[in-house]
């Protein structure tokens, strides 16, 4: 049995403890929006926190979870649903195409600008490098990152 | 025509128009019905049933639906995958219909035959060929061809949603659809049509200062005769097309709420799970299995010899990846002489050794190319390789199925819904009214969900297994065992006259799909040109990839011009100008592109730009590409890309489409690559079929031209083709290195 805080809930899970997070969550505890990508860690789809850190859940087992807090993108935002900096220069900026990947960059995303609020381009590479987005929407999370940090004016409508 | 159903009180088929098939009818409760594009003989009545009204809201046509709270839900036939098509086509609908667009709501369709995508199918088999291009020999047996044959062409695909569906149906819908409500409105206030006006949902008149939001005339809109051709808005009446509106997708995107097949949970079943292997070497299939091992693992229920593969059901999918991983699996002979990606090239290499100098199918011949080139000043040559590509979608492969009572029910990612409804129907002998297709976001696709054999493999587990089961690919089954974008060689030469301008053009190559003028340079004036295909036999299995023929014929041609224009000695840029005298729409995306990158200013040292052109899907597209060499390996600082598609729908989703065409195709160009070994794929997942990351792609300006008058061309596809040569041809200003095999980074390893 294992046992942690998932988005700030006690939670307890009936599972093998070599599972990795990203199956437990998903598949157990019904949360999808941490997604399935590569299974060895070189794409970040399954970005999670653990105490805040971004990690690979599909390379995580429950095991390293136990006692500790776990924030998937289900727990990013605030009590009432209200959206993060992150998440509003991501619809701001128009990022997602699929959307697939998306998950794991806001969670990466989200962990950088708590380290280093107004990150630079070698800052932003070096925390989001490993965030594959197949549909290629990275030069819009890089200004995405830049807008939530208040270095960048958001894109209008209209334009 | 005119009777549709007892059940309803009235209804009204239209013709075929040249712009497609309009029929109303009166739905019982009430309200109207519009179809557009559907069919001939398709039942009108079929679509009530599958987009049911709710309480209190009423159909007014089965594009667009109007409830109490005069909310508008368009709905889309298109799947999204990412390109936007959901809001694009509900911003052309909600204009039209000049709906107020925070009430705007998109639903997608459901997998019916009802939803048909005509207009696309039609295209697919008058396959689009650019203007006055008319030497180019269609290309009959294409792959679309043949998938709009079996009139299972609810596709997406072919960057074709807003050109079809948007332009001849959405559009059509909301004019129409608009039409009838004035014409109640007119009645009921007796007054002339001509005096009432519509914007945000509500019908105005002015004189007598009378108003009603739409929801309040739905139902008298179905008395009203129905217009097969409604007058459509001209540019300058556009409201919401043109503008950059936000994606209705996003919202979901960004909180982890955007349901993918993947993420499937079907109601009520006790969902298990499936792991898969499949053939390394295609063709093979199952001889000898030994499953000790993972009968004894946790969580394991069922071991499957499906005979082309096998599958283990478990507790989890970590459970039943880890089971079949230890599965010992004897695989029969390959009948295929190719083990290497020599063996593959070499077999493309006798093709077109016997094709020689003239021989081969004919693919476009203009002028004398022999001869042209016997008596050209300079001649250059050139042989061009270019390798099988996965197209790895960030989702993989997946499928939810539910066998019970003789029906099934498949949650997925599809591009084409309806042909895996047919191709379930066909594995699991059930007819395809008994098969429910249930198909949320794709996560992503580019080509590979144009094939269903994944859902069939699902139905079939779920048939023998008699669980609901979700059978999820690895990684390493999507890149090695999947259908991929094809191998080629092609031979080229030009001949040069004295000035250096190219008077001939010849190019013998192995693979053509589709689209027919994609390997042909047919907006350069070339006045001697030949396109010969020499076939050979492909080792893995074809599957349209983003842009498809465009995506190396492309590379082909846009590298052998530079190599043209460096033989003559001339200026990259202005060697392709000179030669689109008669060509102002290229010209003009060619000038713009040289102004915005500076083309014509001396950059440092070890730093160059590049440049290519593609029109493909009815856009147009040149990009620069700055490289910079001075480390010995390729470091690309800016892009810049010019598209003219005629006229943009939202200019926004239209960037970002051609800033991820171009970041994919980049990404085959530096690192896409597949080797095989004895026969079977080597790469496997991301650590060795490399992906460009965030910290490799520099900034991307898009610029738009909208030079109106001519269809609208597409988005998702076009912006791919130049990116791989106009960053080769960069790599060679900067470097003397002329790339003639990609991917790029194995010359610079
Ligand atoms: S799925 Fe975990 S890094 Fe790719
Ligand atoms: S948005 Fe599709 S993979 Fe990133």
């Amino acid at each position: 049995m294992a046992s942690f805080i998932l988005n700030g809930q006690e939670t307890t899970a009936d599972v093998d403890s070599a599972m990795p997070i990203l199956w437990v969550v998903r598949e157990k505890l019904g949360m999808n929006g941490t997604k399935f990508g590569c299974g060895i860690a070189q794409c970040g789809a399954c970005t999670v926190h653990l105490d805040g850190q971004p990690v690979r859940s599909c390379s995580t087992p429950i095991a390293e979870a136990e006692g500790r807090e776990i924030t998937t993108i289900e727990g990013v935002s605030g009590p009432e649903g209200e959206l993060t900096a992150v998440q509003r220069a991501w619809v701001s900026e128009q990022v997602p195409q699929c959307g697939y990947c998306q998950s794991g960059q806001i969670m990466s995303a989200t962990a950088l600008l708590r380290d280093i609020p107004q990150p630079t381009d070698e800052q932003i590479h070096a925390a989001m490098a490993g965030n594959i987005c197949r549909c290629g929407t990275y030069t819009r999370i890089r200004r995405a990152i830049k807008v939530a940090s208040g270095q960048l004016e958001p894109r209008s409508e209209e334009a | 025509m005119n009777d549709m159903s007892p059940k309803k009180e009235r209804s009204t088929l239209g013709k075929w128009s040249r712009r497609g098939f309009i029929g109303a009818g009166v739905l019982a409760g009430g309200g109207l019905l519009i179809g557009v594009g559907v069919r001939p003989g398709n039942p009108i009545d079929k679509l009530a049933s599958t987009v049911a009204p709710g309480d209190g809201e009423q159909l007014v046509n089965s594009w667009v639906k109007i409830d109490i709270n005069n909310l508008v839900t368009a709905i889309v036939p298109h799947c999204e995958m990412g390109q936007g098509a959901h809001s694009v086509l509900a911003q052309m609908l909600a204009d039209e219909l000049d709906a107020a667009w925070d009430k705007v709501n998109v639903m997608q369709a459901p997998a019916d035959g009802s939803y048909v995508v005509g207009d696309t199918a039609r295209m697919f088999l008058a396959p689009f060929t650019m203007n006055a291009a008319d030497w180019i020999e269609p290309t009959w047996d294409g792959l679309f061809t043949q998938m709009a044959k079996l009139a299972d062409a609810m596709i997406t695909g072919g960057s074709s949603s807003i050109r079809t569906t948007g332009q001849h149906s959405m559009r059509v819908a909301g004019a129409a659809a608009r039409k009838m409500l004035i014409g109640a409105a007119a009645d009921e206030w007796g007054v002339p049509t001509g005096e009432i006006t519509t914007r945000d949902s509500t019908l105005f008149h002015e004189a007598s200062g009378k108003s009603a939001p739409y929801s309040e005339f739905a139902t008298a809109a179905a008395e009203q005769p129905m217009d097969h051709t409604p007058v459509l808005k001209k540019p300058s009446e556009y409201r919401l097309m043109g503008k950059s509106k936000a994606r209705t997708d996003i919202p979901d995107k960004i909180t982890g709420r955007a349901d993918f097949g993947i993420d499937a949970v079907p109601e009520g079943a006790d969902l298990s799970y499936a792991a898969v292997v499949r053939p390394p070497v295609p063709g093979t299939s199952v001889e000898s299995m030994d499953a000790t091992r993972a009968k004894e693992m946790p969580g394991v229920l069922q071991i499957l010899n499906m005979g082309n593969f096998v599958a283990v059901v478990a507790d989890s999918y970590w459970q039943a990846q880890q089971a079949v991983n230890t599965i010992e699996i004897g695989w029969s002979e390959s009948e295929s002489p190719i083990k290497t990606m020599d063996d593959q090239f070499a077999a493309f290499a006798a093709a077109l050794d016997e094709a020689g100098a003239t021989g081969g199918k004919e693919a476009a011949a203009k002028g004398d190319a022999p001869g042209a080139l016997a008596g050209a000043a300079t001649t250059i040559e050139a042989e061009y390789k270019a390798p099988y590509l996965a197209h790895a979608p960030m989702e993989p492969l997946n499928c939810t199925a539910h066998y019970k009572d003789g029906t099934c029910d498949i949650w997925t990612s599809t591009q084409v819904p309806l042909m895996a409804r047919s191709e379930v129907a066909k594995t699991v002998g059930l007819s395809a009214d008994d098969i429910k297709i249930h198909h949320p976001y794709l996560g992503g696709a580019f080509g590979r969900r144009l094939g269903a054999e994944y859902v069939a493999m699902a139905a079939r587990i779920a048939k023998a297994t008699g669980y609901p089961i979700k059978m999820i690919w690895s990684r390493e089954e999507d890149t090695q065992k999947a259908l991929y974008r094809c191998a080629d060689m092609n031979r080229l030469r030009a001949g040069l006259d004295d000035a250096g301008k190219l008077v001939a053009y010849d190019s013998v190559f192995t693979q053509r799909h589709d689209p027919a003028e994609a390997c042909v340079p047919a907006m350069y004036n070339i006045p001697n040109t030949s396109v010969r295909v020499a076939e050979a036999e492909l080792h893995l299995p074809f599957q349209a990839w983003r842009s498809v023929d465009h995506s190396q014929q492309g590379w082909f041609i846009e590298s052998f011009i530079d190599e043209a224009a460096h033989a003559a000695g001339k200026d990259p840029l202005q060697y392709r100008l000179a030669m689109l005298q008669e060509a102002p729409r290229h010209r003009a995306v060619l000038e713009k592109v040289a102004e915005i990158s500076n083309w014509r200013e001396p950059t440092a040292d070890g730093v160059a730009k590049g440049v290519a052109m593609v029109e493909s899907f009815g856009t147009i597209v040149t990009e620069v590409i700055e490289v910079d060499m001075s480390s010995g390996k390729p470091k690309m600082t800016n892009i810049w890309a010019v598209c003219d598609a005629g006229y943009v729908m939202n200019p926004d989703g239209f960037r970002n489409q051609i800033e991820g065409g171009i970041v994919f195709g980049l990404t085959a160009a530096m690192y896409g690559e597949l080797e095989l070994e004895g026969g079977a794929i080597k790469q496997s997942n991301f650590h060795d079929y490399k992906m460009l990351r965030i910290n490799e792609v520099p900034e991307i300006a898009v610029e738009l031209i909208n030079s109106g008058d001519v269809p609208v061309g597409g988005a998702g596809e076009p912006g791919l083709p130049p990116a791989a040569p106009a960053l080769t041809n960069a790599i060679f200003a900067a470097s003397g290195t002329r790339i003639r095999e990609l991917p790029i980074a194995k010359r610079f390893a």
